[in-house]
């Protein structure tokens, strides 16, 4: 079954991929903003379930990369992604069948539609991370031995430069490069692979994850946590269960290498009055500790919202005083095997713990 | 002598007064309902205190007004200019036109013309692309009916040379006289809440300057030959003039004066200010006797921004909040408002609001009834008001230590004088007209924004010559000497330009001198 996704399913998407970005992600408003004009100007984008890709399909997923700063004011001409598509269909000598988002939570959920709304493409209801991660590389498309290029990175000006390297790292190394010289923010496709590739290496069901999330939240009001509980529960995650209720009592954060590294502190209220636990972040939420002992770690989504209003809190909003429910999100298998931990686990983040699976 | 200064607080339902001399002692004050043509109001306020101190109109060297005419002109859409919004960055930026996200009434009202032409700067100030003048002359052209103009450019604040062009532009094509906002006069980078805020300024100009000659009127017409302000966001004042060409900077001075006035009647420089009006509770915080600021973007009239504002929290609680008595007893957030006189029991009207319970319960005495309301209710109900507000507090808080806490304005009875997590409760004298002291003590500031090589200088050099510069336009904007301070350092490296090139910003504000 086709979905089409319109203006009201963009806002969805973007609410819901606040609670998938794990408190990272970079605001999605850029991103929607630019979808909901390109769905206005060109029509509504169809969303199809990795299933539905024929074996054979060409599918290449878009993103934009760079500075968060630059992107809030140099905003997107809007054709970059589409020139860096159309070069790697140049360099492949092949038509894209579909484009597909790299992440599911902050402001590359929505981008892609915005490529497909101009291109007339589907989007794949599929992305690489499960949820927000820093870096290119940070892909199941990488874990599961799909090449990262050819890629290309495109600017607003026209200018395009092609990318092919021995390995994935290489790539991120390398388009953070020209990134720079393209003034900052830069926009990319890369992976491009087969529909087959897609069914073996993408996580299924996303974009219709974070659009139900977004919608039921959007309704929800009072009962946040039983709409996300209902939504995950009926998903290939794991129903979402809340790790602990209490008041933030401190908030530590340092910015190192263009990351925001830190921890925050709840004092629990209700049925954790007594314990208090450790939330620790770079860009997004890695690990949380009840009392000193792990409960919850990367890849598993770990999520805070407001306790009153429900509404996820990103990161750089938390602060004293707010009183929030800290939620866990068992991630689908793909994301957990050992070859996905070794590039996503705890370690990789310099957490001093073995990876703690969420069940549920 | 004309020693004596008269601060007014134009607000939703009521018009402050206060009259103070220049050590700062309070002589009369009042509190007078707010006049749909808030002239009548403003004058009526200014008899009863000029009368009651004995001060002359002679004797009146500063009148200062704090108002928020722009912010409602803003949410009931009225008196708006039409605009021509002009955006500088094609061929970047096209994918989100100007005033996408504004609510569609919004945006009708300020005439929805825009455009989005060549140009604009990267974020080292190197050429994004180059501007095209026939392009630009023709779009001034197109908008030749508008009332005001608002022009941005990506990466202005590093950058203004193409805003400056199309200013020019528009001056050789319409005229001298219609007002042109500038964006990196009004915002900082972050291009849509930029342009939105200098569309927002350029909207009100014309409001603002019928307020601004409303209020000049009514100083002329009392006879007033006094040095005139508006407050604004930062809790400093600015001149008329200023005032009617960056109206969009008056829009959060209410609660920055409030925040002021409140810290000055307390003598607390550090603390929680919880300012309780007709129909919302404001909780603030203040650090060093100044607003603490908003880390997050601000929305004017459901449209974002990126001022810098008073970090807020509003609750729906005040003197004229609505008791619901069905069940657990609950106050707000519906309010009979301005209507208090009308609606409230204690004046003969049928809602019971939370005015009238401490009416009953026989600590205030306002309006000819006595309404009957059993003891639990009151108290149910103020235990309701306190659990509210220690909440908000607590969220304000930034550690867990107990902290001062402030109550003012003219619903202060409301409030418990016990509050958890508060070190103490203060509720100053003349708490009721904590906004119009607010802005009758307002600093005057003075400002540098300027380029600087640092091939030339030092760093230290730099920012120290353009504090100089700043201090000197504050004491010539009426500081007094001893009290000027530098509020605000800004630096952005301009690395396009040879020579090690530094934009420097420095704000310097002090009290006016006596």
């Amino acid at each position: 079954m086709t979905v089409e996704i319109g203006v009201e399913e963009i806002e969805d998407i973007a609410l819901g991929a606040t609670v998938l970005g794990t408190g990272g992600g970079g605001d999605p408003h850029v991103g929607k903003l630019v979808a909901k004009q390109a769905i206005e100007e060109f029509g509504p984008v169809e969303l199809v379930h990795p299933d539905e890709l024929s074996d054979d399909a060409f599918v290449v997923p878009t993103a934009q990369m760079g500075a968060p700063t630059v992107s809030v004011e140099k905003l997107p001409s809007g054709q970059e992604a589409v020139d860096s598509l159309e070069r790697i269909e140049r360099e492949l000598d092949q038509e894209v069948d579909a484009t597909m988002p790299i992440e599911c939570g902050g402001i590359n959920s929505t981008f892609p539609f915005a490529v497909a709304a101009r291109r007339g493409l589907p989007v794949v209801d599929a992305d690489g991370m499960g949820r927000a991660f820093p870096e290119l590389h940070h892909e199941t498309f990488n874990i599961y031995g799909v090449s990262g290029t050819p890629a290309a990175v495109s600017d607003e000006r026209g200018n395009t430069c092609l990318i092919e390297t021995e390995d994935n790292e290489q790539l991120e190394w390398l388009a953070r490069g020209v990134t720079v010289r393209m003034g900052g923010v830069a926009y990319v496709s890369d992976y491009p692979m087969t529909g087959t590739q897609v069914k073996d290496t993408a996580i299924p069901g996303t974009m219709t994850l974070a659009r139900n999330l977004g919608r039921e939240l959007r309704v929800a009001e009072d009962d946040a946590m039983d709409a996300i509980r209902d939504v995950t529960r009926s998903s290939i995650y794991g129903e979402a269960q809340s790790l602990f209720e209490g008041k933030i009592v401190d908030v530590q954060r340092r910015t190192e290498h263009g990351f925001v590294f830190g921890h925050v502190d709840v004092d629990g209220l209700g049925r954790d009055e007594g314990s208090s636990m450790r939330i620790e972040f770079q860009n997004e939420n890695l690990g949380a500790q009840v009392d000193g002992e792990y409960v919850a770690t990367v890849p598993d989504l770990i999520t805070v919202l407001d306790r009153e209003t429900g509404g996820p809190i990103p990161t750089e909003s938390l602060r004293y005083g707010a009183r929030v429910r800290v939620l866990g999100i068992k991630t689908p298998e793909i994301m957990r095997t050992p070859a996905a931990l070794d590039v996503w686990g705890p370690h990789s983040f310099g957490l001093e713990t073995t990876y703690k699976p969420l069940e549920g | 002598m004309t020693d004596y200064r008269i601060g007014i607080d134009v607000g939703g339902t009521n018009t402050d007064a206060v009259v103070m001399n220049s050590d700062d002692d309070l002589l009369a004050k009042t509190k007078t309902p707010t006049t749909e043509d808030i002239t009548t109001g403003i004058l009526n306020a200014l008899d009863v205190v000029l009368d009651d101190s004995g001060v002359s109109e002679e004797e009146l060297e500063y009148v200062m007004l704090g108002t928020t005419h722009a912010t409602n002109a803003i949410t009931e859409r009225r008196g708006l200019n039409e605009v021509g919004v002009i955006r500088i960055g094609a061929p970047a930026t096209q994918s989100i036109r100007p005033l996408l996200e504004w609510p569609d009434d919004l945006a009708d009202a300020i005439g929805n013309n825009v455009a989005i032409l060549d140009g604009g700067h990267e974020f080292d100030g190197r050429t994004l692309n180059n501007i095209d003048e026939e392009e630009i002359r023709e779009q001034v052209r197109e908008f030749a009916d508008v009332d005001a103009f608002a022009v941005t450019s990506v990466f202005s604040p590093v950058r203004d040379d193409h805003e400056k062009r199309v200013t020019e532009i528009i001056r050789e094509e319409i005229g001298d006289d219609v007002p042109i906002s500038v964006s990196n006069e009004i915002g900082s980078v972050g291009l849509l809440e930029r342009e939105n805020a200098t569309a927002l300024n350029a909207a009100l100009t014309n409001v603002a300057e019928e307020a601004a000659t409303a209020f000049v009127d009514a100083m002329d017409e009392r006879g007033i030959d006094a040095n005139l302000y508006f407050g604004q966001n930062d809790g400093t004042l600015m001149s008329v003039d200023y005032a009617i060409r960056y109206p969009i900077f008056t829009v959060a001075s209410g609660p920055s004066n409030s925040v002021r006035g409140a810290a000055y009647l307390s003598e607390v420089e550090n603390g929680i200010i919880v300012d309780v009006g007709g129909t919302t509770t404001d909780v603030g915080a203040v650090t060093e006797g100044f607003p603490r600021e908003s880390s997050v973007a601000v929305e004017i009239g459901e449209v974002k921004t990126n001022f810098r504002m008073p970090d807020i929290i509003a609750i729906g609680i005040g003197g004229g909040s609505i008791v619901d008595t069905e069940g657990e007893v609950t106050v707000g957030p519906q309010s009979v408002g301005y209507k208090l006189t009308e609606k409230a029991k204690c004046f003969g009207g049928d809602v019971l609001t939370a005015t009238d319970l401490e009416v009953a319960a026989g600590t205030i005495d306002i309006g000819p009834e006595t309404p009957d309301v059993d003891q639990s209710t009151v108290e149910a109900a103020r235990e309701y008001v306190r659990e509210r507000v220690e909440r908000e507090v607590d969220r304000m808080k930034t550690s867990a230590e107990p902290v001062p806490v402030v109550i003012v304005g003219g619903g202060s009875i409301l409030v418990p004088d016990e509050i958890e997590g508060a070190s103490e409760v203060y509720k100053p004298d003349h708490y009721e007209v904590a906004n119009a002291v607010g802005v009758a003590i307002a600093q005057v500031s003075g400002e540098v924004d300027r380029i600087y090589s640092l091939d030339e200088m030092s760093r230290e050099e730099a920012i120290q010559s353009a504090k100089d510069e700043a201090t000197d336009n504050a004491l010539a904007a009426g500081a007094d000497e001893d009290s000027v301070d530098i509020v605000d350092v800004e630096e952005v490296p301009l690395s396009y330009l040879p020579g090690n090139a530094v934009r420097i910003k420095v704000k310097a504000a002090g009290a006016l001198d006596h």
